[in-house]
């Protein structure tokens, strides 16, 4: 027996709205499996599981707001058996057994926010007769603004009709009045709010050394013009994918900059998990995990990249993408400018910045030419390592980035 | 398509632009002035355009000519010669 209890999804999170719930009381879960979406200040997120087993009730309900280590559901692991729970109780009081008006498994009260759906039922079949593909969040916030969804556009994977289908088709119904710029607003409020905290606590907590190089990225730019001239476009890598990886393997050579700072000590990271920035259309930033980005070829590397980036804007992002870096990679240069000297994103213990790809002048073999350059620089924790390290990893990366026949070795 | 209009053609490229950037406010671009810069479209972005041009028009841009699209008058000028061609 296991209790599956709300993620911590960033140092400062409190507590998360259970959005929906992806399983059911009896089903199998495996290891990895996304199991509820929670709305955090970053947005909504897919949590994932990672015991495997069955469920054996759900906790939490739909629409409740749940502190960070409360239980959402309980879970019974491969091999055990449903005993009655309580039988195996050992006498502690786990938030599961506290019982808190909220926390309650009837089906009443529902959290004040979830007001009953007004009286416009709304049918699961359209009038058609054919089952209406919709997630149980949209079906209920369709209720609740008097709408049917038979009418609305899907925009799902499986072409169910989502949250956002229904807040669309809600706003275009009002002429744009809608709560969906109120809920936006506020979404936007809240990631500012999530930044504002991180970023201050970091500038209060962490003291910063920057470190920086120019380095000729002529050689880098021939290998990705090579690697993508035979190719269509959609199997073309993109620059950032080279700079991940150099990242990456300088990282594998100075593992002191991957990892966290807590409780006054460094905790290295398992894995190299890059987190990549990732400027919100709108406003906004998050910092999703690349995960293994030192063990991945360039196409899955880039496959990873773009499923990533995709998500972060037009979707959601796993619980797992929010924890798991072990430091972060910003890329401003594609907004023009020449350098980055980064905020460190706590509690980790280091960034590293790019900035644009420009034509300068360059010495090579004692003449001045025209060569497009980048800028690289590190910023880093100065109570875990000191310049030479960092400097240890710049110049290492920079190796990597001006010689990209060693980003992957055959 | 090779009879596109050049005033459709710019349509065509809005609407992928603006596919990928919905809040771009393309009129208000200067037309010579670098338009991925401008309207904050990043490699990434910019392969998502390239991909959704190859849909609607057919043609495919080969990364050794993307210097010919740093203005958005570069591009449909660029688009142009290669449906014609």
């Amino acid at each position: 027996m296991s209790e599956f209890r709300m993620p911590s999804l960033g140092a400062d999170m409190e507590s998360g709205t259970l959005v929906e719930w992806n399983i059911r009381p009896g089903e199998r879960v495996e290891r990895g499996q996304i199991v509820c979406v929670v709305e955090t200040q970053k947005g909504a997120i897919d949590v994932e599981i990672w015991e495997a087993g069955t469920v054996e009730r759900l906790v939490a309900e739909e629409g409740q707001k749940v502190p960070v280590g409360e239980v959402l559901a309980v879970i019974l692991g491969d091999g055990e058996k449903d005993e009655g729970g309580k039988a195996e109780d050992d006498g502690r009081e786990t938030p599961a057994e506290r019982p808190t008006p909220e926390a309650s498994q009837a089906p009443s009260p529902r959290a004040p926010d979830l007001s009953p759906p007004p009286t416009t039922a709304t049918p699961d079949v359209a009038s058609s007769g054919v089952r209406l593909r919709i997630s149980p969040a949209a079906r209920r916030r369709a209720a609740e603004l008097g709408l049917d969804p038979a009418g609305v556009n899907s925009s799902g994977i499986d072409g169910s009709i989502t949250l956002e289908d229904i807040e669309r088709a809600a706003q275009a119904a009002q002429g744009g009045q809608s709560t969906r710029a109120v809920a936006t607003t506020d979404a936007h409020a809240a990631m500012r709010q999530a930044i504002a905290t991180a970023m201050a606590r970091s500038k209060r907590e962490i003291p910063h050394y920057y470190l920086g190089n120019t380095l000729c990225v002529e050689p880098a730019l021939a290998w990705l013009e090579t690697h993508n001239a035979e190719r269509p476009v959609t199997e073309r890598l993109i620059f950032p994918v080279l700079q991940l990886r150099a990242v990456a393997l300088a990282l594998e050579a100075v593992p002191e900059l991957n990892g966290w700072f807590v409780d006054d000590a460094f905790q290295p990271a398992e894995g190299v998990h890059l987190g990549v920035a990732i400027a919100l259309r709108g406003g906004g930033l998050v910092a999703p995990a690349l995960h293994d980005a030192d063990r991945l070829a360039p196409d899955v590397m880039m496959a990873a990249l773009r499923d990533l980036l995709t998500r972060a804007r037009k979707d959601r992002l796993r619980s797992s993408e929010l924890t798991a870096a072990g430091l972060t990679v910003t890329n401003l240069g594609d907004l023009g400018v020449e350098s980055v000297q980064g905020v460190i994103y706590p509690p980790q213990v280091a960034l590293v910045g790019f900035g644009r790809i420009a034509e300068r002048p360059w010495v090579r073999d004692g003449q001045v030419v025209a060569a497009r350059c980048l800028h690289a620089s590190l910023a880093a924790d100065h109570r875990v390592t000191d310049g030479a390290l960092g400097a240890r990893f710049l110049t290492r990366l920079t190796d990597l980035l001006t010689e990209p026949e060693r980003l992957w070795p055959t | 398509m090779a009879n596109l209009s050049r005033d459709t053609l710019r349509e065509t490229v809005i609407d992928a632009i603006l596919a990928v950037a919905p809040e771009a406010d393309i009129d208000a671009l200067p037309p010579d002035r670098p338009w991925r810069e401008a309207l904050e479209i990043d490699s990434f972005d910019f392969l998502n355009i390239l991909v959704d041009l190859e849909k609607r028009l057919g043609v495919s841009v080969p990364e050794s000519d993307y210097h010919e699209l740093a203005t958005l008058e570069g591009l449909i000028d660029y688009l142009e010669r290669r449906l014609a061609g």
